[in-house]
């Protein structure tokens, strides 16, 4: 009879169930978070060679700690600074160089530069999407490059945005005005600057 | 619509009304062995001094019934002499089979069962096919929403989670085809993965009463039945065609149906839909297309004494997530909590890039049934479930097109279920349940686990009674053991699990230690009661009260015990907690159903008192690369909801209805003495129809839906440190708390059957949705930050029966 044989599927239905519980033994692997920025290295170089470093470190990405940010000195009056910034995931080893990324999709991403009020500097970009992406026909800038340009003795903040598609078109966004770029915050850090 | 129901051996139900004793029954008495005709047999109806004798043809007619319970006894001289209760409401007509053998079954039963109620006492309402059709090209939330009572906690228009007398997700068990849904129901960016489309019939349970389908059924169960195929020789189908406007995309569903005289049957169904970017009043909402493609099939043996059913469904969606929702961090959100319109606005298109989910449902059910003599019948059932989620971020580099959450549930159960129906004012049901459930979270996402590897072991079971007090009353008690165990293995980043305080608390479950991220093994086992006691009284043939006391304790779910990490969509961090415990719920609830003349009404008021209730609120704030970001933290709290729902009908005459329904809910946090969050706000909804069965069944409707703001909400705003645009970082609230406006919208329908051959029906059906394209936003809608919600829509719907 169909009943007894569908009770039998239901008994041997059952049997695999109880007997594919038993695997308790394989550990899951572990997941390298791809994509974390923890590291933002800023060098910036005066025409006679002399760098200061500006660093963002967030041992954890997105985890409970927060970013330790440091600066290597001070910064000289009426100097023009060029200045390059470097990004790593450094959650592996060894660590990962999201630069790169940036830079294959440098259509995607723009840095954006802004300093407070009291600051006596100004930015301005040193490169373009065509720099990094040789089919790319906008010269839209990137970031990745910029120079500082310092005025009379000051101190204040400097802040460095990363974003993830923003709108380049979009009225002063080129310029490195962020107000309507939209997009996504991949990465921004803050930093205490003095100009002697 | 009312639908009275009653109880006996069987639950039944029909819809109609009263006056006086002039009501016909009639039908068949058949042999349910093998459906012959049983020629010669008596009914009567001893109280009235009414007699029927069945024909040549096995027919029998009663005429001059008087509205209200009777009882009709049958005899044959070959059958055994039965007596049945059937409460008179219309004319009707009802089969009766009867055991033919006097040596085997002595058991009457009525064929055309339909409308079952799942509980005596519990405040249940249901959706018949008619409704459920209009939404074919939506969604099970769109829906259900028809029901006083329940409202839906959206993202966009396309992700829609029912609530019932607010509460959701896991509080809310989805019942499809007599399995429970295992589809990671936790999120509250999670729709039901099931199709409308595959339902012929929808109960909701107002409450944790029916204890058979699980016992932490805090807000309530969702029953989704499919059509009960008849047991005689034909062949029908059914197909639904409907077209959008806004979203400019197209719904295609179909079913076919074979029946045998033997009881044989197998049916078929498949549903297609297509559908772009959806628009608001003033813009695109861009990314907002989705697409499904799902199908079932069956095959079943329906015997009186035995039968089974075998079923497979798959359901399969890619569904847009509003492009301009995905920010990167609080200042994004501060942007858009402030703007008035979206950042990000494309031209119309069906393509549907990242954020997006792709998420698919098989279930596989296997059902068989016995009846046996002077007992009841055996009910035993193995279902299978796979469910895969995968969810698209905005991504980089090689991630570009690798989901960011990849989820893969497995879930496998076996019940069995006895109903003890033999004795005529008693019915029991007793059963067992077991289930066996692992998750695998696809490591290859490159991104940490938001729900980690686990296996979930449940046994369950319970007892249910109703009993027959007396001819009007009915009591109904039960009671659920449930044991769970979970056993999960999550890598914690070590800050994360220092920061928890998991080093102190948990520090014997390491598994192994990574450079900066450790494995540990938590193990919960969860020891679960639930139980519910309940009357029903029939005042009488136009009053009908119910009373229902019930409690249910809910094991805290993976998302409550184990999120860790950003959300990118929602720019919060979200963290579980290895310490929770149960929430237990204890709910009392009132229905009262009643008609006088042409005015008839449902009073449904409620109150849930809910011990360790969890909550997801903001705690705290964590700065990372990305800037700032709210910590949203689950916690416990004692809670109370309660509310009340109200519907009330008014027919005007024989074409004019107005139909209207109220519902309120007060949700309070009791442990810091404020209000709950998301706790959907007084609304109001009036139908104004006009019906004409002369002119091929037209029907025009007018339909009124008042939201009121929601005054009660907790202060969740939040400060955190913004960078601005000249360089400065200054604190800024983030005003995430207040409810936006309460709305008003009017929406049109309308339709209108056509007989195109013999036995088949054509329906045309023209709808307008928000027909002023009012502007609006809702507090249930967890993209009302950023965009308005649809605007005007034109929807046409064929409907073939055939």
């Amino acid at each position: 009879m169909k009943t007894s044989k569908l009770i039998t599927l239901l008994v041997v239905a059952g049997a695999l169930v109880s007997s594919c519980s038993d695997d308790d033994n394989d550990i899951p692997a572990p997941v390298n978070q791809e994509e974390v920025i923890t590291t933002m290295n800023v060098t910036l170089t005066n025409p006679s060679g002399e760098m200061v470093a500006l660093k963002s470190y967030d041992s954890d990405g997105d985890g409970p700690n927060a970013p330790v940010v440091t600066v290597s000195g001070s910064l000289t009056a009426n100097t023009i600074y060029s200045g390059e910034i470097e990004l790593l995931n450094e959650t592996v080893s060894p660590a990962e160089n999201t630069t790169l990324e940036v830079m294959e999709e440098a259509n995607e991403h723009q840095f954006f530069y802004a300093k407070s009020d009291a600051l006596n500097a100004s930015f301005a970009y040193a490169d373009t999407e065509t720099d990094y992406q040789n089919d790319d026909q906008n010269a839209d800038p990137v970031g990745i490059a910029f120079t500082f340009a310092t005025a009379e003795a000051s101190s204040g903040t400097v802040s460095i945005t990363l974003i993830h598609e923003p709108a380049k078109d979009a009225s002063g966004v080129a310029q490195g005005d962020i107000t309507n770029a939209g997009g996504e915050t991949d990465f921004t850090a803050t930093f205490p600057v003095t100009v002697r | 619509m009312n639908y009275f129901k009653f109880f006996a051996f069987l639950f039944l139900c029909w819809k109609g009304q009263a006056q006086q004793c002039d009501f016909t029954l009639s039908g068949k008495v058949v042999d349910y062995h093998d459906g012959s005709i049983l020629i010669g047999a008596v009914l009567s109806i001893e109280s009235q001094q009414i007699y029927a004798e069945t024909d040549l043809d096995g027919n029998y007619t009663l005429t001059g019934l008087c509205p209200g319970k009777i009882e009709i006894t049958v005899t044959h001289p070959e059958c055994e002499v039965n007596t049945f209760t059937v409460t008179v409401k219309d004319n009707m007509n009802w089969d009766f089979s009867l055991e033919h053998h006097t040596e085997e079954l002595t058991q009457v039963t009525i064929k055309g069962e339909k409308f079952r109620a799942e509980t005596t006492s519990s405040a249940e309402e249901s959706l018949k096919t008619e409704t459920l059709e209009n939404f074919s090209g939506g969604s099970l939330g769109d829906a259900l929403k028809e029901v006083s009572g329940v409202s839906s906690l959206n993202t966009g228009s396309t992700v829609v989670k029912p609530i019932i007398q607010g509460l959701h997700s896991s509080r809310v068990l989805i019942i499809n085809n007599g399995t429970r849904m295992e589809d990671q129901e936790w999120g509250v960016e999670h729709a039901p993965n099931l199709d409308i489309n595959t339902a012929a019939n929808v109960t909701v349970v107002k409450g944790a009463g029916a204890l058979r389908y699980g016992g932490d059924a805090v807000g309530g169960v969702i029953v989704t039945d499919p059509a009960v195929a008849p047991v005689k020789d034909t062949l029908f189908g059914k197909t639904i065609f409907g077209a959008m406007r806004n979203g400019r995309g197209t719904s295609t569903t179909s079913s076919l149906t074979k029946a045998y005289q033997s009881g044989l049957h197998f049916t078929g169904q498949g549903t297609l839909k297509y559908f772009g970017d959806r628009e608001a009043p003033d813009y695109v909402l861009s990314n907002t297309g989705n697409r499904e493609e799902d199908f079932s099939v069956g095959v079943g043996l329906n015997k009186f004494t035995y039968g089974f059913e075998a079923y497979y469904s798959y359901y399969h969606a890619n569904i847009g997530i509003l492009r301009a929702s995905h920010i990167g961090s609080v200042g994004d959100l501060v942007t858009a909590v402030n703007a008035n319109t979206p950042n990000y606005v494309q031209p119309f298109t069906y393509a549907i890039a990242a954020p997006r989910q792709d998420v698919s449902h098989q279930l596989a059910k296997i059902n068989v049934f016995k009846r046996f003599e002077n007992a009841g019948k055996l009910d035993l059932t193995y279902s299978f479930q796979r469910n895969n989620r995968q969810e698209y971020d905005i991504r980089r580099g090689d991630d570009r097109d690798k989901p960011s959450l990849d989820l893969e549930l497995t879930t496998h159960t076996v019940n069995g279920n006895f109903e003890w129906n033999s004795t005529p004012d008693f019915t029991a049901n007793f059963g067992a349940e077991g289930m066996y459930q692992v998750n695998f979270p696809d490591p290859d996402t490159g991104v940490r686990r938001l729900i980690p590897d686990y296996k979930m072991y449940t046994a369950a079971g319970y007892a249910t009674l109703d009993y027959n007090l007396s001819h009007n009353l009915v009591l109904d008690a039960g009671a659920r053991y449930d044991y769970i165990n979970v056993d999960a293995q999550k890598y914690y980043q070590n800050s994360r699990w220092e920061e928890r305080g998991y080093d102190v608390d948990f520090g014997n479950i390491i598994q192994q230690r990574l450079e900066n991220q450790l494995l540990a093994n938590p193990e919960f086992q969860y020891n679960n009661l639930s139980a519910t006691l309940g009357a029903k009284y029939t005042f009488s043939d136009y009053l009908t009260g119910r009373v229902n006391l019930s409690s249910a304790s809910r094991a805290p779910n993976p998302a409550e015990l184990f999120s860790d990490g950003l959300h990118h969509s929602a720019a919060i961090i979200e963290l579980g907690d290895l310490r929770l415990n149960k929430e237990r719920s204890y709910k009392a609830s009132v229905s009262l159903e009643g008609s006088a003349g042409d005015f008839s009404f449902g009073l449904n008021p409620f109150y849930n008192k809910i011990d360790d209730f969890i909550i997801l609120e903001p705690d705290a704030i964590e700065q990372t690369t990305r800037g700032a970001f709210p910590v949203y933290e689950y916690r416990q709290v004692d809670a109370h909801l309660y509310g009340i729902d109200v519907n009330a009908k008014y027919r005007f005459d024989a074409h004019f209805d107005l139909d209207g329904s109220f519902s309120y809910v007060n949700g309070q946090d009791l442990t810091r003495n404020r209000p709950l969050i998301d706790m959907p706000a007084p609304n109001w909804t009036n139908t104004l129809t006009y019906t004409n069965a002369k002119l091929n069944n037209l029907t025009l409707g007018l339909r009124s839906q008042s939201v009121f703001r929601q005054t009660r909400y907790p202060d969740n705003d939040f400060n955190v440190p913004v960078l601005q645009d000249n360089g400065e970082t200054i604190d800024q609230t983030v005003q995430i708390s207040e409810p936006p406006a309460g709305y008003n919208l009017f929406h049109f329908t309308s339709s209108i059957d056509f007989k195109v051959a013999e036995q088949s029906n054509l329906t045309l059906g023209f709808y307008v949705d928000n027909i002023l394209d009012t502007n609006y936003r809702e507090y249930l809608n967890r993209q009302r930050y950023y965009v308005d919600d649809l605007g005007r829509n034109f929807r046409i719907q064929l409907k073939f029966n055939y």
